[in-house]
Formats: structure tokens, C-alpha cells, sequence
């Protein structure tokens, strides 16, 4: 073989191997997740609060927390989120306005989330004192969630092809009725997908809500928007570091994360499946 | 009462997008509002450059450079894991791989980057660390080497995502040019095709910057803690963000060690901004063109 | 020049610093077809959309001159957009259905106008529409199946029916058959000659011959300008100016 056909071989096999390590690596990191959350999960598990300092029972409390949360996340940000997208794309003056938009939605879009929490915790919190709460919490993961419902809602608004906006525009429509009635309708699908899959992100999230809405343990399940709450990944962290008794709460841990990554991957995968179909049998 | 109707809508819509505009602004004016008090008292070139983090001693100091060298650190060692293998396998997806398993790697690796960082941070703690105090004969598991690999891991999916994007968006034609002219597949992915996506690509690497300086809970988790300089990459260390989420129980509302920890948030928040900005700005072209 | 439905007077319109339509005077005439033909990129379809005000749409159009519909100027400041369009209606090159069901698209106008009292009024503008774009029977039995699902010479004459449905006063045809098959083509010339009995008829073609088929008057127009206007008869067999005869036989296209 001539030298350079051994270069080429060497160099696809290469980036077969990266790919390969990058997979192998993460079977082993759901391999592990599976099979050692996988021996603590019970219907007991999920339906039950912790017992005997938290070495014990169960996280309903969590998984209500992080249920509650993400509702209140989503029912802020969605209509937000979808409106500011429907200024962007059809009203969108002036062009000023438009460009610090465009800056503050990529600036929040890249911002750490724990500066969300400290903000949240500055804001929510203290200034508006409704101290660590499901509200402050809820409302620190809107507007975490905010850009990236933007920016979905936007990409899908400008798939819908614009010669639908100009035939109901034509038919005596105003504005207003050709984006509700035909432009959101026909973007309704992507947009609910995008949303699906930060609802997915928002559940996951700790650092925005470490400082706003949980707490180590709640002996029953919230009875307000003021009460603060569990939350599934903030009890992971808080098992694997202020766990007393590693032995019995390290499986707890694993337990809780199979529970979130369970509850992450099948929303997302919903619909990341749902909008790989639309794109397919999209007609127009 | 059509108009009315127009007008209200319109003027909701409005609303929303300034909401959106206020959020940055809240959040810059929450951040700089309780941290900006802190330069009054400790200087800028002290907190930045000085290398003694002791905010509860009785004689407190601010010296904030071994958590911005700890955040470097763990960020540069998390990229060296990321780059060769988000690219590597970018490339491998786009150019050599077959379309069936282009089909199925895209909304894989989609589902990947959703996975929360906490659990990660769990699979870092309980599983890789004890292996690697094992494997290199260490005192903990927890350090520099550690959170790099399991931040590394955690951001593949995005580089290699965007990265991916670039490669497929350089036209077709290139490749077929770079064939035709003798260059076999290697030449032509190396020498045509990653070029032609070079800002692409870039864009991606910056992003994984950008998201790895400023992810908490791995760092927090995994990185072991100790605020000072690393002098190996088994040392443990202390970046900035771990540092706020670690102290802010610690700290009482407006006193000098809370408004230092909203000075780390700023920051970090330059930091995430300016990559940002690059990141943009090597996108900037091919996205909104 | 007879009762004219739409006229032009001195009507100039630039897209930024290009100017598009220089110094038009046209007057349509009342239910009769029209045809505006002319090589591509000369004006005619801008001409059209200056009609109903569609290119208002497109951002820095500038417009001087004057556009009346009836006795209305449609130009004039404090003018109801959405009105306009009410009364003229416009069908586009490519069949443009909403992705609804074919009840719904010809429901579409009507709804949104608020021109319909109940539910089987609008069942019966629905139905008399579909009648007159003569698509009724061929989807009678499936109105509430997607408009999507028709043939693209069915999915344009829904157009063309969803237009109708408000009853309007003039209907814009953007080159309406450009992309369609000839018996498609054939059914929707049919269909304007039938039509223009109630209806104002102004069609944008590229297809000198289709011009010829369907129109009583044809305008030609060349680089942003009006060259000549008059009965179709007359333009096709003795062309006032030398562009026209050179248009109409082929030696530019």
C-alpha cells in the first residue's frame, strides 16, 4: 500500500476510535446508572417519603418538587417565550429593539445557571421576599428557560413558509388573526417539541435552584407556592455530600439520578422522535 | 374594536420582549448590584491577581486567582478531553459515516447533551474518582483530573453537535473538487472540509468553553475543593463557580464575603460574555446570513 | 372606457433606491379579464400586488402616484388595509393552502372578516364557492380531509375558491398556472371566462398565448413601464409599438 492510502486508513480509523471511546464511555456511564439505580427503584421507592435520616424509604417529595417546579417554569416562560418570538419575527421594530433582543436572548442563553440562582436568590428571594420557595424557584427556572424557548419558537415560526402568511394577509386578515390562526398553528408541533425538551433541561437543573427553592429535607409534600421544596437533583447532590451515612444513601443517590435521567431522556426523546416524524412528513 | 384588537396584541407581544430585554438587565443589575460594593473594599488588581482565598479567617483575604486558575484549569483539561473526541467523532458522523447511523448519532447525541449535570457530578464522585485514586495510587479521587474528564465527557455533545452542523453546511462540491483531484478521503477532510468549516467548528469549541467555565455542579461535586493553585493535574482545586454555590450557605446577607461571591459572578458572567460574543461572531456569518 | 373597476394614475414604486413601476396610468375594466404580460423581472407582478397593497409587505417600498378601487383611493392615508383585500381577492403563482382542512381554507376569509352570522351560513358560502371554482363535486365528500391531499391543479383552484368566498369585487391572478400541468391549466382558463360575469378578472402571465385565450384586454409592459394597453384583439393583431411586436413574436422572452 502506498503511503498515503496507509495515512488515509490510519486516520478514519482514528476518528472511528474517538467516536468509539465517546460512545463506549458513555454506555459505561448508563450501564452504571441503570444497573445501580435500577436495584434501588421500587413503586415503594417513588411513592414514599425518606425515612430514619434519609438512609431509608423513598423520594416522593422530590420527584412532587421537581414536577411543581418545572410547571411553574414552563407555565411562565412558554407564553413568553412564544410571544416574544411572535414579536420577533412579525412585528420586530425598531431595529435597535430587535438587536438587544437578540444580544439579551444569547447572553441569557450562555449565562451559568448558577448566576440564574444567585440572581433569583438576589431578586426573588430576598428583594421581593418570598424567600426560598417554589415561586422563587419556579420563577428563576422561567426565565433560565426563557431564551432557549425563544430562539425554538423563532426557528420554528420562520419554517412556516411565508407564502401562507402572505395568502391569509391577501384573504383580509389582519396581522394579528394570520399569526394566530395560521402561522402559530402550523408551528405549533416544532413548538411544543422545542418546549418539551427544555422541560427536560429545567428538570435537571440544581445550581438555579439550590439558593431559591430547596431544601435537604421536607417531611411532607408542599402545601403552597410559598413552602420550599425537595427537588430531584438537588437531593443527589445533597445525599453525596451531606449524607452522614454514605453506605446507605449513596444507592439512594443513584436511585434519585436514575429517576431524573429517566425522567429527562423519555420527555426529551418523546420529542426529539416527534419532530424527527414532522420533519419527514412535513407536506409543504 | 378590530384595531383595538390589533393594536392590544401587538402591544402584548411587545411587552414580552421587553420582559426578555429586563430579565438580562435584572440579572446584570442583581449581580453588579451586590457586587460592586466589594471593589470599594478590596481592589480590583488584588482581588483578580492575588492568591489567597480566606474569606472567613478573622483576617479576611480576597485573593481570587487560584479559583480563577482552578476554573481555567479544569475548563482547558475538560476541553482537551472534548475537542479530539466531540471533533473526532463530528467528523466521523458527517463525513465517513454511513446515513443510517448519521440518522440515528444526531438525535443521540440531542438526547446527551439533556442529561442533568448533577447526575454526572454523581457518576464523577461514586464511580471515576475512587477508580482513579485507585489507578494513580492518590489520596482522593477528587481533583483536576477527575472533573475534566467527567466535564470533558459532558460537553462532546455539544461540540460535536455544532461541529457537525459546520461540516455538513460546506457544500457539497468542495469534496467532490478535493476528490477529483486525487486527494484520498483523509486529504480531503482534513486539507478541504475542516477548513471550510473552521469558524464553525470554532464556534463550537468556544461554546463548550463557555459552558464548561461556568457549569456548577460537577465542579462542585468532583473537583475536591481546595483553593489553591494546581501544581499537577491530580491536585484538587476550587473554580469559581463551585466556589459561589460551596459558600453561599456560609456567607450573611451583604457582609464582605457575600458581595465577594457576587464578585466572582461577575466575573464569571464577563467571562461567559465575551466567549459568547466570540462565539457569535464565528458563527455570526453562516447563521443569521 | 367603461365603469373601470381598479385605475392607476401616475403610479411610480421603488424597492429601496431601484425603482420597479415608473409612471403607470391603467384603468381595468369592470368584469372583464385582463391580462398584464411583459418579459420576466418587467413589473407586472408588482403592478398586481399594488392592487390589493401586498407589497406593503416588503420593507422599504415606497409608492407615489395614486391607485383607486371604485371610486376609493387605496392609498390614501387612514385606509383599512385588511378592507382592500376583502374586496380583492388573489391567487398566487404556486397553490398556496393553509395546511387545513379544505373546509377551512374556503372558511378561512369569511372567518376572519367576521362576514357570516352562523355556522350554516358559512356552510353554504363554503359550498357556493366551491361551486364556482367548480371543485364541489370533486371534494364534496371529503371537505374536512387536508387541503394538502388535493392535486396541485385542485390545491389552486381551492386557491382560487378561498379567494372567492368573500365575494370580492376584483380577483388577482399571480401567474396562476405557471405551475401547473396543461389539462390544469386548461380547466383554470376555463374557469376566468366564466367567471369574470360577476367578477373583475386582472391575470399576471408569462404564456403570450394564454393572454390571447382568456383576456379582452392585455397591457404589456417592458422594464417598469406600461408600453401599450388595449383590447386584447387589436394588441395581438396590430401592435402600436415596435416592443410589443417584438414581444409578442418571440424575439424576447
Amino acid at each position: 500500500m502506498k503511503p498515503r492510502q496507509t495515512l488515509n486508513l490510519a486516520a478514519t480509523l482514528l476518528l472511528g476510535s474517538l467516536l468509539l471511546v465517546t460512545a463506549l464511555f458513555l454506555l459505561l456511564f448508563l450501564i452504571r446508572m441503570f444497573s445501580l439505580g435500577g436495584s434501588v427503584l421500587s413503586w415503594e421507592f417513588l411513592t414514599t417519603g425518606p425515612r430514619n435520616a434519609m438512609t431509608q424509604g423513598g423520594i416522593l417529595p422530590a420527584l412532587v418538587g421537581t414536577l411543581l417546579l418545572t410547571a411553574l417554569a414552563m407555565l411562565v416562560a412558554l407564553p413568553l417565550g412564544v410571544l416574544t418570538a411572535v414579536w420577533l419575527t412579525n412585528y420586530g421594530r425598531p431595529a435597535w429593539l430587535v438587536r438587544l433582543l437578540r444580544i439579551a436572548i444569547n447572553t441569557l442563553a450562555g449565562t451559568p445557571s448558577i448566576i440564574f440562582g444567585l440572581f433569583g436568590m438576589a431578586l426573588f428571594v430576598n428583594f421581593l421576599g418570598w424567600e426560598v420557595s417554589l415561586l422563587s424557584g419556579g420563577m428563576t427556572l422561567a426565565i433560565l428557560a426563557l431564551p432557549v424557548i425563544v430562539n425554538n419558537t423563532e426557528e420554528a415560526i420562520r419554517t412556516v413558509p411565508p407564502e401562507f402568511r402572505d395568502a391569509s394577509l391577501a384573504l383580509g386578515a389582519t396581522t394579528r388573526q394570520t399569526i394566530t390562526r395560521v402561522i402559530l398553528p402550523t408551528a405549533l408541533p416544532n413548538i411544543l417539541t422545542g418546549a418539551i425538551i427544555s422541560v427536560g433541561r429545567v428538570a435537571g437543573e440544581t445550581a438555579p435552584i439550590m439558593f431559591t427553592a430547596t431544601t435537604f429535607f421536607a417531611k411532607g409534600l408542599p402545601s403552597g407556592l410559598r413552602d420550599d421544596v425537595m427537588a430531584l437533583p438537588y437531593h443527589i447532590y445533597a445525599l453525596m455530600t451531606e449524607g452522614t451515612h454514605p453506605a446507605a444513601q449513596v444507592p439512594i443517590a443513584y436511585g434519585t439520578a436514575l429517576v431524573l435521567l429517566l425522567m429527562v431522556l423519555v420527555i426529551s426523546s418523546v420529542a426529539i422522535f416527534v419532530r424527527y416524524s414532522i420533519r419527514r412528513k412535513r407536506q409543504w | 374594536m378590530k384595531i383595538l384588537k390589533e393594536k392590544l396584541f401587538q402591544v402584548i407581544t411587545y411587552a414580552a420582549a421587553l420582559f426578555t430585554i429586563a430579565s438580562l438587565l435584572g440579572i446584570i443589575a442583581g449581580i453588579f448590584g451586590r457586587g460592586l460594593p466589594f471593589f470599594g473594599k478590596v481592589s480590583l488588581p488584588e482581588f483578580l491577581f492575588t492568591n489567597s482565598w480566606y474569606p472567613t479567617h478573622a483576617e479576611q483575604s480576597f485573593g481570587a486567582w487560584a479559583l480563577i486558575a482552578g476554573s481555567l484549569a479544569v475548563t482547558l483539561g475538560a476541553l482537551a478531553i472534548a475537542i479530539p473526541l466531540g471533533l473526532g467523532s463530528a467528523i466521523f458522523i458527517a463525513e465517513i459515516a454511513s446515513s443510517r447511523l448519521r440518522e440515528i448519532a444526531k438525535p443521540v447525541i440531542e438526547l446527551l447533551a439533556g442529561i442533568p449535570s448533577v447526575v454526572y457530578g454523581l457518576f464523577g464522585m461514586a464511580f471515576l474518582a475512587p477508580l482513579v485514586r485507585q489507578w494513580f495510587d492518590l489520596d482522593s479521587g477528587l481533583n483536576l483530573f477527575t472533573a475534566s474528564v467527567i466535564l470533558g465527557v459532558m460537553i462532546v455533545p455539544i461540540v460535536s453537535s455544532l461541529s457537525e452542523d459546520a461540516l455538513s453546511a460546506v457544500p457539497h462540491n468542495i469534496r467532490e473538487a478535493s476528490l477529483a483531484l486525487g486527494a484520498t478521503r483523509a486529504e480531503t477532510i482534513f486539507k478541504a472540509v475542516v477548513p471550510a468549516a473552521k469558524s464553525g467548528i470554532i464556534g463550537s469549541v468556544l461554546l463548550g468553553f463557555g459552558r464548561a467555565i461556568g457549569e456548577t455542579m460537577v465542579v462542585l461535586m468532583v473537583s475536591g475543593g481546595a483553593a489553591r493553585i494546581p501544581g499537577s493535574i491530580f491536585d484538587s482545586v476550587r473554580p469559581l463557580t463551585s466556589t459561589i454555590a460551596a459558600e453561599m450557605g456560609e456567607t450573611v446577607m451583604c457582609d464582605l464575603h457575600f458581595q465577594s461571591l457576587f464578585a466572582l459572578a461577575i466575573l464569571l458572567f464577563a467571562i461567559t460574555f465575551v466567549t459568547n460574543l466570540l462565539s457569535e461572531a464565528a458563527f455570526g456569518k453562516r447563521r443569521h446570513g | 372606457m367603461v365603469n373601470p373597476q381598479i385605475q392607476a394614475f401616475g403610479l411610480n414604486l421603488w424597492f429601496g433606491k431601484n425603482q420597479v413601476l415608473n409612471d403607470i396610468d391603467l384603468s381595468v375594466h369592470t368584469n372583464k379579464v385582463t391580462a398584464m404580460i411583459g418579459p420576466s423581472g418587467c413589473g407586472k407582478s408588482t403592478l398586481l400586488r399594488c392592487f390589493n397593497r401586498m407589497n406593503d409587505l416588503i420593507p422599504e417600498t415606497r409608492i407615489t402616484g395614486k391607485v383607486t378601487l371604485g371610486d376609493r383611493d387605496i392609498y390614501a392615508p387612514g385606509t383599512d388595509v385588511t378592507g382592500i383585500r376583502s374586496q380583492v381577492g388573489m391567487v398566487f403563482q404556486k397553490p398556496n393552502p393553509f395546511p387545513k382542512s379544505i373546509f377551512n381554507n374556503v372558511a378561512y376569509g369569511l372567518q376572519v372578516q367576521d362576514a357570516v352570522k352562523n355556522r350554516s351560513e358559512l356552510a353554504d358560502r363554503v359550498e357556493a364557492s366551491l361551486q364556482a371554482a367548480w371543485l364541489w363535486d370533486e371534494v364534496k365528500n371529503r371537505l374536512h380531509s387536508s387541503a394538502m391531499s388535493l392535486s396541485g391543479g385542485q390545491q389552486q383552484r381551492l386557491c382560487m375558491a378561498r379567494a372567492l368566498a368573500t365575494s370580492p369585487l376584483v380577483l388577482l391572478l399571480d401567474e396562476p398556472t405557471s405551475a401547473l400541468d396543461p389539462q390544469s391549466t386548461a380547466k383554470i382558463e376555463e374557469l376566468c371566462l366564466e367567471l369574470k360575469n360577476s367578477v373583475t378578472i386582472l391575470i399576471v402571465t408569462h404564456n403570450v398565448a394564454q393572454a390571447g385565450r382568456i383576456s379582452e384586454y392585455t397591457a404589456f409592459m417592458y422594464l417598469g413601464e406600461l408600453v401599450e394597453f388595449g383590447t386584447t384583439e387589436k394588441m395581438f393583431t396590430v401592435p402600436a409599438d415596435k416592443r410589443t411586436e417584438a414581444y409578442l413574436t418571440g424575439v424576447f422572452g
